[in-house]
C-alpha cells in the first residue's frame, strides 16, 4: 500500500510542480501499440495508467503503472516506468520499473515510418500491467498468489520495431517484438497492430473541451506469438481492444479501453484506463536552471 | 528496498544526463547565435520542399475560420519554440520573416509535415492535414513585422484574425 501511495504521490507531485508548463498533447489512444511520433523535444509527459483484469480460477486485479516520457531529442524519447499491482483478497505490491527507448532511424516522412524500440525491465513475477504480451504469456501465469509470484525476478531485454502509417487522419500500426529474458531463457515474441483516427480533422476556431478533434477513437489487436522453440499460435494469449483517447486543451489527456481475450489463454476482460499530461516547458525550464537558452 | 532505491537514483541520474545532453547538443548545436542559426537551418530546409509540395495550394485559403482555428492550434503546439507572437526564441527561429511569410504555402505545409528532425523540429504528420493547413494559414496572416525608421524590425503582437467567441479560454 505504502509503494502505491508513494507512486501516485511522486506522479502528482510532479503534475503541481510543472502544472503552469502545459500545452495540449495529440495523443493517439493505444495503450500496448506504437505509432512513430516521438515525444516533443524538451517536453515531460507523465502518464498514471490502470487495468482491471479479471481472472478466471483465482482473485481478480488491479495493475497500475506511472510513466515518464522525455522527448531527448527530435529523434529519441526515453521513458522511465513504475508498475505495481493489486490482487484482491491478497496484497498490493511494488513490481518493478522500464527504461525504454525509442529511437526514429529516418529525418523525414515516408509511407510507412519505422521506430527501433529498445527496453529494459527489472521486474518481479507479480507484474500484471500487460503493456506488452510475449512469448506464451497466458492467464494462467497469474493464478499463484502474490507472495509466491514475487519470489521470481526478470531481467528482460526488449526490442521492438514499431511500424507506422498517417494516411488521410487515420494512422495504422505494426508492432512485433522480441524479448529475451537475461536468465539465459530463450527469445520470445509478440505483435500489436492498431488503428485510430480523429472524430474530425479540422481544428476548431474557437475554444472548446469537446470539439469532435479532440477526441482519437480506434482500435488495437496484441498477442503472443511464441518463443524461438515454438514460434506460433499454440499456448498464447490474444486481445483486442476499443480505444479512445480525449485530448484536453488544459494540457490533460483521458485514455479508456476495454480489452476483451480471444481465446481461453487470455483474460476474458482487461479494463485499462490512463491519464496524462504534457509539460512542454520542462526541458527548457531544466536548461535555464542551468544556464542554457537564456 | 536497496536495490530499488539505487535502480531509482540509477533512472532519476539517467533522466538529468539526458536532460543536460540535449540541451548540450542543442546548445553546440546552435553556437554563439542559435537563434539565427535556428533560423537559417530552417530557411535553408524551406528551399529544399520538393516541386509537388510547393506546386500545392492551401485548400484553406478562402476559408475565414481558417486562420482563427490556426491561431488556437499554433497556441497548443507551436509557441513553446516559436513564441506566442511567431518572433522565434532560442528553440526555435521567427516564422514572420520573410523567407517564411514569402515562402509557397506548399513548402511550409511539407516543413511542418517533415520536420527538421535533426536540428530538434519534431514531424507534425500527427496533426491530420486540415490543421496542418489551419496554422498555415495563421502564420501567413501575420505578415512582415513593421520596420521602424531606425531600420528595425518591430513586433506586434499577433493579431486575433478572427475574435473567437471562447467557450472555456485554455489560458
Amino acid at each position: 500500500m505504502f509503494r502505491r501511495f508513494t507512486l501516485i504521490v511522486l506522479s502528482l507531485s510532479f503534475l503541481a510542480l510543472f502544472a503552469p508548463h502545459r500545452s495540449v498533447a495529440q495523443e493517439n489512444p493505444y495503450i500496448v501499440a506504437y505509432d512513430h511520433y516521438m515525444e516533443e523535444p524538451r517536453s515531460l509527459e507523465v502518464e498514471y495508467f490502470s487495468t482491471f483484469g479479471t481472472q478466471r480460477g483465482a482473485n481478480d486485479f488491479h495493475a497500475f503503472w506511472t510513466e515518464f516520457e522525455y522527448g531527448a531529442t527530435a529523434w529519441w524519447t526515453t521513458e522511465f516506468y513504475l508498475s505495481g499491482q493489486s490482487t484482491f483478497h491478497d496484497s498490493t505490491v511494488f513490481t518493478g520499473f522500464r527504461w525504454e527507448n525509442r529511437f526514429r532511424p529516418l529525418k523525414a516522412e515516408h509511407f510507412i515510418n519505422p521506430v527501433f524500440y529498445v527496453e529494459y525491465e527489472d521486474i518481479n513475477g507479480a507484474d500484471k500491467i500487460l503493456k506488452e504480451i510475449e512469448g506464451h504469456d497466458v492467464e494462467s501465469d497469474f493464478a499463484e498468489s502474490n507472495p509466491d509470484l514475487k519470489q521470481e525476478h526478470n531481467h528482460e531485454l526488449e526490442l521492438k520495431l514499431l511500424l507506422s502509417s498517417t494516411y488521410k487522419g487515420w494512422n495504422f500500426v505494426e508492432n512485433t517484438l522480441a524479448a529475451k529474458n537475461l536468465a539465459n531463457e530463450p527469445w520470445e515474441f509478440g505483435y500489436a497492430l492498431g488503428a485510430s483516427r480523429p472524430l474530425a480533422l479540422k481544428g476548431s476556431s474557437t475554444y472548446c473541451n469537446f470539439c469532435r478533434q479532440n477526441f482519437i477513437v480506434g482500435a488495437e489487436l496484441y498477442g503472443g506469438l511464441g518463443d524461438r522453440y515454438s514460434f506460433g499460435l499454440h499456448e498464447t494469449s490474444h486481445y483486442f481492444a476499443p480505444v479512445a483517447a480525449w485530448n484536453m486543451p488544459n494540457g490533460w489527456t483521458l485514455r479508456l479501453s476495454p480489452g476483451f481475450g480471444l481465446n481461453d489463454n487470455s483474460h476474458r476482460l482487461l479494463l485499462r484506463w490512463g491519464i496524462s499530461r504534457e509539460f512542454s516547458g520542462f526541458g527548457n525550464a531544466i536548461a535555464r536552471l542551468l544556464g542554457v537558452g537564456r | 528496498m536497496k536495490s530499488q532505491i539505487a535502480f531509482l537514483t540509477i533512472a532519476a541520474g539517467f533522466l538529468t544526463a539526458s536532460i543536460t545532453l540535449a540541451q548540450r547538443n542543442i546548445s553546440s548545436d546552435a553556437g554563439a547565435a542559435p537563434a539565427a542559426n535556428n533560423t537559417r537551418t530552417h530557411e535553408s530546409v524551406l528551399t529544399k520542399a520538393p516541386e509537388k509540395y510547393r506546386a500545392k495550394p492551401n485548400p484553406l485559403a478562402t476559408d475565414p475560420t481558417a486562420a482563427a482555428a490556426g491561431k488556437i492550434l499554433f497556441e497548443q503546439h507551436c509557441v513553446e519554440c516559436h513564441g506566442q507572437a511567431a518572433e522565434g526564441s532560442h528553440w526555435g527561429p521567427s516564422l514572420r520573416r520573410e523567407e517564411v511569410q514569402n515562402a509557397q504555402p506548399g513548402a511550409i505545409f511539407w516543413l511542418v509535415t517533415n520536420g527538421v528532425v535533426r536540428h530538434g523540429m519534431p514531424v507534425w504528420s500527427k496533426l491530420p492535414e486540415p490543421q496542418r493547413w489551419q496554422i498555415i494559414s495563421y502564420i501567413k496572416s501575420l505578415g512582415l513585422p513593421a520596420v521602424m525608421p531606425d531600420g528595425k524590425a518591430e513586433l506586434s503582437p499577433a493579431p486575433n484574425p478572427q475574435p473567437a467567441t471562447a467557450v472555456s479560454p485554455r489560458r
